[in-house]
């Protein structure tokens, strides 16, 4: 089959050598339970609080905004959760938006069967939200309010900005899932204005497992996790130490890499798509390339199924997906693609190209070598009758 | 290259075996597994293709080194097998779900997937064989080897597009035999029970499945005997089917065994056992012809009207396209509607068609 080709970086990423040295370093040397009075607990206490550091500089947050999590998800729960339960006398009304990742839409389906009213705001074409629709819903119940930086499966930049002018107006509290946009596109909390910030490592060449939330000094919130006074009792739990330095480092390394790495993917995404455009009819590019992370590319293919897509490509040793990683096998067609009017057909033929630091401009020469065929094939396929 | 061979794997010891007898003659092989239905839909323990079974197809796949994938086909398998099954019932029919899940689920919209990866053909654990003859220019399916095991009775609908297209390594097996070889393989499914009845049915049943599923309360009406006096209740279509004795709540002198469902008239007509055996036919639709190219005449051929029930010999009379009556030889049990009717010249499969209720 031959080296492999891996395109699936918004599904998780190879962890960098740097980042592999920081955790090989700490895991024997800084074992230590930090929590511990004595000199080994000391020794783990100063890393972490060193990464803990770096980690909200990376973010333009104090140090003391930064909680440590088990991930991504944990941190999007523990945001919606303990934010909107802390909040609960002032309101119970939340407003996300319906291309949010299933940690945020799970969460919030889960907070609507306690009690709490939900609306889901709409995207338009090109994946993005319109903060008009934002202010019209807002009602004196709404205390929170999530949308995400970033789509995971277009791509898509949303509008925060504009969406932290209009809850600071109101005092209501702002979340966003940062988890893919931290690293690939700059984040800094108060031009944002946001309260809570979810991130992950290894979405930036970290190790998987490790998370981070910000939060804006004075956001009410509490914990969802019960037990020791860890992470200011927000999240109790011996903290993996190692596993934070190596975050730390990983996110340290991608926001100062920002610069260049955005205009090496960004080559190589366009590369594919304007290839991929060429050598291909009926292909539709999904979300704006203007207003979207550098590295991912989701286009669908007319007339073909994006699974079988998917196997024909591993089969070749190149490694896509068709929505996100943790969609798969689901149901229904992506509720991204669906939420951006594509119709279940062409949500169905759709795929999902991520680039990331090791990719090069031959492995995209080599995917458009053979992705024509593969489609051309596939739909050749589809006109012919087999049980009948 | 090799060529590229598809197995659709259940994570059972049939699929597991012919996929490691097609690697071991140096195919190509890619393992694909299905997700039929909803975790939870069905007790997991229960359900042939459920999570543990792809997980033990998912270890099969690993020993022997083949790419091995989980394919979504819920929305399919519902609307044609569950839902055909479940309309079949609540007309009083006795459906046969492993027949369009065949035809339609495996041998076409499976195979369409390993087409779509340039496999060559699809390769399932059934016990069958398929041959290309020359003299006739068709695919001929016969019987497994392993005559107890034979599953070509679940394969009547199959075209001859999919016949030319499908393999079954295990066909030429004894079931013994196949045990054997997941041991020789080092497979750890060699002693895995067998999966019985209907894949997607836990232990409540058809008739309570039925109900749960379409939503709508079973319907009471009346049991008749032959002469149409009412006799008892029944407590619903879908609980019974033709043939069958138990369960039936009417005490008479003698057993009585359900010989008609009548869906017009929600009834039930019961007989004694001394009056079963006297059906002459049995009018079949949606007959396909597999060995043979739609004759213009009767033949003679071995009928088998249930799947554990010998081949009884008969005329098979085509009466349309795709229409026929098997007339047996000697008068026969009544056939409950909706099951396979598959007619046999020595080991091949001459056609097979769904018996239809009389009147």
């Amino acid at each position: 089959m031959g080296a492999d080709i891996y395109l699936d970086n918004a599904a998780t990423t190879p962890v960098r050598q740097e980042v592999i040295e920081t955790l090989l370093d700490s895991l024997p040397k800084t074992f230590g339970n930090a929590s511990s009075i004595h000199s080994f607990g000391q020794d783990a206490k100063r890393l972490l609080e060193e990464s803990r550091e770096r980690l909200g500089t990376c973010i333009g947050a104090s140090a003391e905004e930064v909680i440590f999590t088990g991930g991504g998800t944990e941190s999007d729960n523990l945001a919606l959760r303990g934010a909107a339960y802390a909040l609960r006398d002032r309101g119970n009304h939340i407003i996300t938006t319906g291309i949010e990742h299933h940690a945020v839409l799970n969460c919030c389906k889960d907070l609507e069967s306690e009690g709490f009213d939900v609306t889901y705001l709409p995207v338009n074409r090109e994946c993005r939200l319109d903060p008009q629709w934002l202010v019209e819903l807002i009602k004196p119940e709404t205390t929170l309010v999530s949308v995400m930086f970033a789509n995971n499966e277009t791509g898509s930049l949303q509008p925060l900005e504009d969406v932290g002018r209009i809850t600071g107006e109101k005092g209501i509290v702002f979340h966003t899932d940062a988890v893919q946009a931290l690293g690939k596109v700059p984040v800094d909390v108060d031009r944002l204005g946001v309260d809570l910030l979810s991130m992950s490592a290894h979405k930036i060449y970290g190790p998987k497992g490790v998370g981070a939330l910000y939060i804006r000094k004075g956001t009410p919130i509490q914990p969802i996790v019960f037990g020791g006074s860890h992470e200011k009792g927000l999240r109790p739990g011996t903290e993996n130490v190692p596993g934070i330095a190596a975050f730390a480092t990983a996110a340290e390394l991608a926001v100062s890499e920002l610069k260049d790495s955005d205009g090496h993917i960004r080559g190589l995404r366009e590369k594919l798509a304007s290839g991929v455009e060429k050598g291909i009819r009926g292909v539709h590019r999904n979300g704006n390339p203007e207003s979207s992370l550098p590295n991912i590319l989701n286009m669908s293919f007319e007339g073909v199924d994006g699974e079988s897509l998917l196997l024909n490509l591993d089969l070749l040793g190149i490694a896509v997906s068709t929505g996100s990683a943790c969609t798969s096998g689901a149901t229904e067609p992506s509720h991204v693609l669906t939420a951006m009017g594509l119709s279940p057909l062409l949500a169905q033929g759709s795929l999902r190209f991520s680039f990331g630091r090791e990719n090069t401009s031959g492995e995209v020469d080599r995917v458009l070598e053979v992705l024509p065929d593969v489609v051309s094939r596939l739909r050749k396929l589809s006109t012919i009758k087999i049980s009948e | 290259m090799p060529d590229r061979i598809v197995v659709a794997m259940s994570g059972g010891v049939d699929s597991s075996v012919a996929a490691a007898l097609l690697k071991e003659k140096g195919f190509d092989v890619v393992g694909i597994g299905l997700s039929l239905v909803e975790p939870g839909e069905v007790s997991d323990d229960k359900s042939c293709c459920g999570i543990t079974s792809m997980d033990d197809a998912r270890r099969v796949a690993e020993k022997l080194s083949i790419p091995f994938y989980v394919l979504n086909f819920k929305d399919d398998f519902r609307s044609s097998v569950i839902e055909y099954f479940t309309t079949s019932y609540v007309r009083g029919e006795t459906p046969n779900p492993c027949v369009p899940c065949n035809g339609i689920i495996k041998f076409d919209g499976l195979m369409r997937v390993a087409l779509g990866l340039e496999a060559t053909c699809l390769a399932t654990g059934h016990y069958a064989r398929v041959a290309f003859d020359e003299d006739s220019g068709r695919y001929i399916l016969r019987t497994g080897l392993d005559d107890s095991k034979d599953q070509s009775y679940f394969l009547h609908s199959l075209t001859q597009y999919q016949l030319s297209r499908a393999i079954f390594p295990v066909g030429e097996l004894d079931k013994n035999d196949t045990r054997r070889e997941a041991r020789r393989f080092g497979l750890k499914v060699s002693d895995k029970p067998e999966s019985q009845d209907t894949c997607f049915i836990g232990t409540e049943g058809c008739g309570a499945f039925v109900t749960a599923f379409t939503g709508k309360g079973p319907e009471s009406g009346p049991i008749l005997d032959e002469s149409g006096g009412v006799i008892g209740t029944h407590r619903g279509l879908p609980y019974y089917t033709v043939g069958q004795r138990r369960g039936l709540g009417v005490s008479r002198a003698e057993p009585v065994y359900v010989i008609d469902i009548d869906p017009d008239n929600n009834s039930i007509t019961v007989a004694p056992r001394a009056r079963l055996s006297r059906e002459s036919e049995v009018l079949i639709d949606e007959v396909n012809f597999i060995s043979i190219k739609p004759p213009s005449g009767p033949f003679e051929v071995s009928v088998k009207t249930r799947y554990g029930k010998p081949a009884q010999p008969a005329t098979f009379v085509p009466t349309g396209d795709t229409s026929a009556t098997v007339r047996f030889d000697s008068p026969q049990e009544p056939t409950a509607p909706g099951q396979s009717v598959v007619s046999y010249i020595g080991d091949a499969v001459v056609a097979g068609g769904i018996a239809k209720r009389k009147g």
